[in-house]
């Protein structure tokens, strides 16, 4: 299978990629996907007083176009507030790494990750 | 662009030099370029005596008699001919089949349009180790029962199936016996002189033979009958039309002469580079050696990397030409159904890669493999949740998680 410039740019020098403290009120954390289906993100954002999301950090288990969308969104909404970061849509995550067809659940799951990490901060509030 | 270190060799072999010059003999105008099957003319006989020299070399390998060999197109025709062929003939005495989940989908895929057309076909399930048992068969076997068509070596796994006690077995019972030998050709002794089987499926191409170009044993005695799934001329006794391809043929009798003399020395060279691979990787942390330990073919080694998902492994280990146990195969994200098959949970059939070592294989190639291997695995490890849920003790199958 023949990857995009832009996947094989993330899957080779993946961004923001870590793992923050759960149990920080600061921090919101999302896992989606299974490993039966051969991916899973788990997704944290660091969101300050304000409201803007200050640092995010990802962690991927799957294909390249997986981990690609990932580390993609985790570049995207550092300085977005919740709000702006909830409007990452799946489509813009596949238009900007060229994904196949195939590979569009990624852009899915990626999308799935940032509402539940931005869900589990809300209920930590 | 500099071309991955091929570790494919299951899927395919590159044509022996020392074949293809034989093979390129018989295309031209200058060369054996005629009709087998013309009678009446030079041309005809010379490429007729050159086929059937072919044929006794293919016997020969398995020490078989030469008119008891049919030129098919590969592997799967071998195994369409044998199976519909059989069902077809016999139908009449018992419509049912046995077979395993692990087969090569020519083979399933054939059961299926069988069973469409009204046969019953049972499904074998391996064992842990990928090893169905001579006791499994004996116990499947019906009235009806008309065929056991099992592989001899797995293409995913290497597992060497014992189709001599299998044959004692179906022989006893008076049921026909296929074996889909397309893995284990000139890679383990076959001999049905003394293994009982009744038709058995051959490729050139997992043979440093030519692609396009396989064989169907068919056992004389006692006769097995087949009807022909090819109408035409009539060749090759009435079980498969169509012209014989002098070069392919001529190819694929030179490949099995060769396998025959060199299957030894191959071998322990072959284990031995099948060895160096496991000993560079099984010290990390869980990494598992898939099928049987010991009952196995010397080129295979279809190895799980945990909580690494194999597509991603293999975009990682791009100078080598692997296979996975995941994805990549196609276009849906099911893990191998070998693998299912065995038991292996998802995650663990999805971070599966099958390395084969054939004839050109190096040291230094294996080397590099092992090196490759073990910064993408961790590297990949590095960026797997589930590895950090495995460092920190959870339980992964306890977790219950959103599938999508």
């Amino acid at each position: 299978m023949a990857y995009s410039e832009q996947v094989i740019d993330h899957y080779e020098n993946p961004r923001n990629v870590g793992k923050m403290d759960e149990a920080d009120a600061h921090v919101g954390t999302g896992m989606v996907g299974a490993p039966a289906c051969g991916d899973v993100m788990r997704l944290q954002i660091k969101v300050n007083d304000e409201g803007v999301i200050e640092d995010a950090k990802f962690k991927t288990y799957g294909c390249g176009s997986a981990i690609a969308s990932s580390s993609l969104v985790t570049e995207w909404m550092k300085g977005m507030t919740l709000d702006q970061a909830g409007e990452i849509r799946n489509s813009n995550i596949s238009e900007e790494l060229a994904l196949p067809p195939v590979k569009i659940h990624c852009s899915v799951l990626a999308e799935d990750a940032i509402k539940a990490a931005i869900d589990n901060y809300k209920s930590k509030q | 662009m500099k071309l991955p270190l091929y570790l494919d060799y299951s899927a395919t072999t590159p044509v022996d030099p020392r074949v293809a010059k034989l093979m390129c003999d018989c295309l031209t105008q200058e060369g054996n370029f005629g009709n087998p099957a013309s009678r009446s003319h030079v041309y005809g006989w010379q490429a007729e005596e050159a086929v059937e020299n072919a044929r006794r070399q293919v016997a020969d390998l398995i020490k078989a008699d030469p008119r008891e060999i049919v030129w098919t197109s590969g592997a799967t025709e071998s195994d369409n001919l044998a199976i519909k062929g059989v069902a077809h003939f016999y139908h009449k005495k018992g419509k049912h089949i046995i077979t395993s989940k692990i087969e090569h989908k020519a083979v399933l895929d054939t059961c299926r349009q069988l069973e469409r057309e009204g046969f019953e076909v049972t499904y074998l399930e391996p064992s842990t180790d990928g090893l169905i048992s001579p006791e499994q068969v004996a116990e499947a076997l019906r009235e009806d029962t008309i065929l056991v068509s099992l592989m001899h070596v797995n293409n995913e796994i290497g597992v060497v199936t014992d189709i001599a006690a299998i044959g004692e077995i179906t022989r006893a019972k008076k049921v026909l016996f296929h074996v889909d030998a397309a893995q284990s050709a000139g890679k383990i002794n076959i001999d049905v002189e003394t293994a009982k089987v009744d038709l058995m499926s051959f490729s050139a191409h997992k043979v440093y033979g030519p692609k396009g170009i396989g064989a169907l044993f068919v056992r004389r005695k006692p006769r097995v009958r087949l009807e022909a799934q090819m109408h035409g001329g009539g060749h090759e006794r009435g079980m498969r039309s169509g012209t014989l391809a002098t070069h392919q043929i001529v190819g694929m009798g030179a490949a099995f002469a060769i396998a025959q003399a060199e299957m030894e020395s191959d071998n322990t060279r072959i284990d031995a580079l099948r060895q160096r691979l496991w000993d560079g990787v099984k010290d990390m942390e869980e990494v598992y050696m898939n099928g049987h330990a010991t009952q196995r073919v010397s080129g295979n080694a279809n190895i799980s990397f945990n909580f690494v998902e194999g597509e991603s492994l293999l975009m990682s280990l791009r100078e080598l030409a692997v296979s996975s146990g995941s994805a990549c195969t196609s276009a849906s994200l099911e893990p191998s159904y070998v693998l299912r098959a065995l038991g292996m949970n998802d995650e663990l059939a999805h971070s599966s890669i099958r390395f084969s070592i054939g004839r050109f294989t190096t040291e230094a190639d294996i080397d590099q493999a092992v090196e490759q291997s073990r910064n993408a695995v961790i590297k990949l490890r590095d960026l797997s949740p589930l590895w950090d849920m495995y460092k920190d003790g959870v339980d992964l199958d306890s977790v219950e998680w959103a599938a999508h």
